[in-house]
């Protein structure tokens, strides 16, 4: 048991957030959250709207503080934005103003690198997610697509022990999106970060993790975890068409589906009211 | 004569040019288009200001208009031209405009640098903001053109009155605009920033700044033309040299002609300096997709 403890890079214990809305009230994001994610391990939340999933990701990355319990990442407490973190924003979260190359050295800059090992290593990453020949474009003349695979190399380019996801490849098309998971998990092999991806596409969630964990709906706290157990590499367009896949998703389903409806229930609910 | 001159003409320029284009009749057409299109704006606009000065010097000749209160165009034109080439009473033009531009250009400098330094600091400061918000909300309401008349009785005639007269008119509109491209900073891009390892200065310099710089760039279009009224209240109101006093004069001899003529100088001064302007937006604002900041012009 104790063993197992050190191998975890992310450990959250008793982990609760509140907010204060505008109208005075409070607001529970999570109650009493309890999750480990392991060194290289490739963890995915699901869960419905408005469960506290994104919440997840801002307490680890050090963004926010908790309510209550810890957070720990290399079973050091997070109180602050933790180096060797990255994180990949639903919305696009790359800097308009800065050309493809200027936006992926930006870490290594931020961090005191000089402009030729930064740029080197720039280069390189743009290369490895099959940009080299755009650096010198700005993100408004690149598809969605491109843009993401900035972004991925942007957090990559630090080689953070922790990757932290929320809903990146939601804002692309199906056909980019799945093309996307190849390449993310194709990414994720070489450089082996331990990766909380939320997401509220239970597919990808199969198709990509090591361990689907799902939240109840608001305030959230873990319903059940899963172990997937598919073998790797993954070709994200073939293995949804496994038995095991198939399986592993009706089942995984069943326990979010009630909470997806109450979810849904408390929105119209809410808007009748 | 006519056939030797046809000749040559379709068989050497035109396959050329169809060879180079994919689609010769439409770009080509679309070209000329937009030509004709400029030249016509063109021939009007300058139709419309024929009209205007025409019927004003047309006024003036049939003794509708007094020329002794309003001036006339071709008076303007004289008085322009006897400073250009006599000089004025004062010193040469060309030394009265580099007085009232420099003391512009200083006014513009500091009261932008001083508006942009202290917008970005409330606006990523919540509790220097709270604090310094109803002093500059009155600071804003005051009459500052007549801060003019103190200025000039505290720093006298020279140079110092007139720049501080002009920062405290540029001031105001960029601090504004600075302060509030600092709040709508995307707050993603601020994450974004500290988690790739941004100190608070680093994320300043590569987030807020440029973010806020679309903001400030607006404010500079109007700030410098307050900083050249500052610079011409002030010489109004006290000065020994510039603009402001050379219509001062023409105002004390009753010649309207040198009001004009000194307006109209100041007047292509701001013009240029509007054009230096926007060439810097548009260099500073390249990563910016067309549609939101190109023709945004008119």
């Amino acid at each position: 048991m104790s063993t197992e403890r050190t191998d975890n890079v992310i450990e959250l214990e008793g982990v609760s957030k509140r907010f204060a809305t505008p109208s005075g009230g409070i607001y529970t994001a999570l109650r009493d959250l309890d999750f480990t994610v392991a060194a290289g391990e490739f963890c995915a939340v699901v869960g419905p709207t408005g469960c506290g999933k994104s919440t997840t990701l801002t307490l680890v990355s050090g963004l926010e503080r908790p309510s209550t319990g810890t957070v720990r990442v290399d079973g050091r407490e997070v109180t602050g934005v933790t180096p060797g973190v990255g994180f990949m924003f639903q919305n696009d979260a790359v800097f308009p103003w800065k050309s493809v190359l200027d936006n992926v050295a930006a870490g290594p800059r931020f961090r005191g690198a000089d402009r030729r090992t930064a740029n080197a290593a720039a280069r390189d990453w743009l290369r490895r997610v099959g940009l080299a020949g755009f650096e010198d474009r700005y993100p408004h003349q690149l598809s969605g697509g491109m843009r993401k695979r900035v972004a991925l190399a942007q957090s990559l380019i630090n080689e953070p022990r922790v990757l932290l996801m929320d809903e990146p490849f939601s804002a692309l098309d199906v056909q980019t999106r799945s093309i996307m998971a190849d390449e993310l998990l194709g990414l994720w092999e070489q450089t082996r970060p331990a990766v909380i991806f939320v997401t509220h596409d239970l597919e990808e969630a199969i198709t990509l993790a090591d361990k689907v964990i799902v939240l109840t709906a608001g305030p959230g706290r873990i319903k059940a975890t899963f172990r997937i157990d598919l073998p790797r590499p993954r070709k994200a367009q073939e293995i949804r068409f496994t038995d095991e896949f198939v399986a592993l998703y009706s089942e995984i389903w069943e326990a979010l589906r009630s909470e997806v409806e109450t979810a849904y229930a408390r929105t119209t609910t809410e808007v009748s009211a | 004569m006519t056939q030797a001159k046809h000749a040559p003409a379709p068989s050497a320029p035109l396959p050329t040019t169809v060879s180079v284009d994919d689609d010769p009749a439409t770009s080509a057409g679309l070209r000329t288009r937009r030509i004709r299109r400029r030249v016509l704006l063109n021939v009007c606009r300058l139709a419309l200001v024929v009209l205007a000065l025409g019927s004003w010097e047309a006024g003036v000749n049939t003794k509708h208009i007094d020329p002794f209160f309003w001036g006339q165009p071709s008076g303007v034109y004289k008085q322009l031209k006897t400073w250009v080439t006599d000089g004025t009473a004062q010193g040469s033009l060309l030394e009265q405009i580099l007085v009232t531009l420099q003391e512009a250009v200083y006014g513009f400098l500091i009261g932008v640098a001083l508006g942009v330094v202290l917008g970005i600091a409330l606006g990523r400061n919540r509790f220097l903001s709270d604090l310094l918000s109803p002093f500059i909300k009155i600071a804003n309401s005051i009459p500052r053109i007549v801060l003019g008349a103190l200025f000039s009785i505290a720093f006298g005639f020279g140079l110092t009155s007139k720049v501080v007269l002009a920062v405290v008119l540029v001031f105001f509109g960029v601090f504004f605009n600075a302060f509030q491209g600092t709040r709508e900073v995307d707050r993603n891009l601020l994450s974004n920033a500290r988690i790739l390892g941004a100190s608070r200065l680093q994320t300043v310099r590569h987030v807020v700044l440029p973010s806020a710089f679309t903001w400030i760039l607006a404010s500079l279009h109007i700030s410098f033309g307050f900083a050249l009224i500052g610079a011409v209240v002030g010489e109004l109101l006290g000065a020994d040299k510039g603009m402001g006093l050379l219509i001062r004069n023409a105002q004390n001899n009753f010649n309207p002609n040198g009001v004009l003529a000194g307006m109209v100088v100041i007047a292509v001064i701001a013009l240029v300096a509007e054009g230096l302007i926007t060439a810097l937006e548009k260099r500073l604002l390249r990563w910016r997709p067309p549609q939101m900041g190109g023709d945004a012009g008119i």
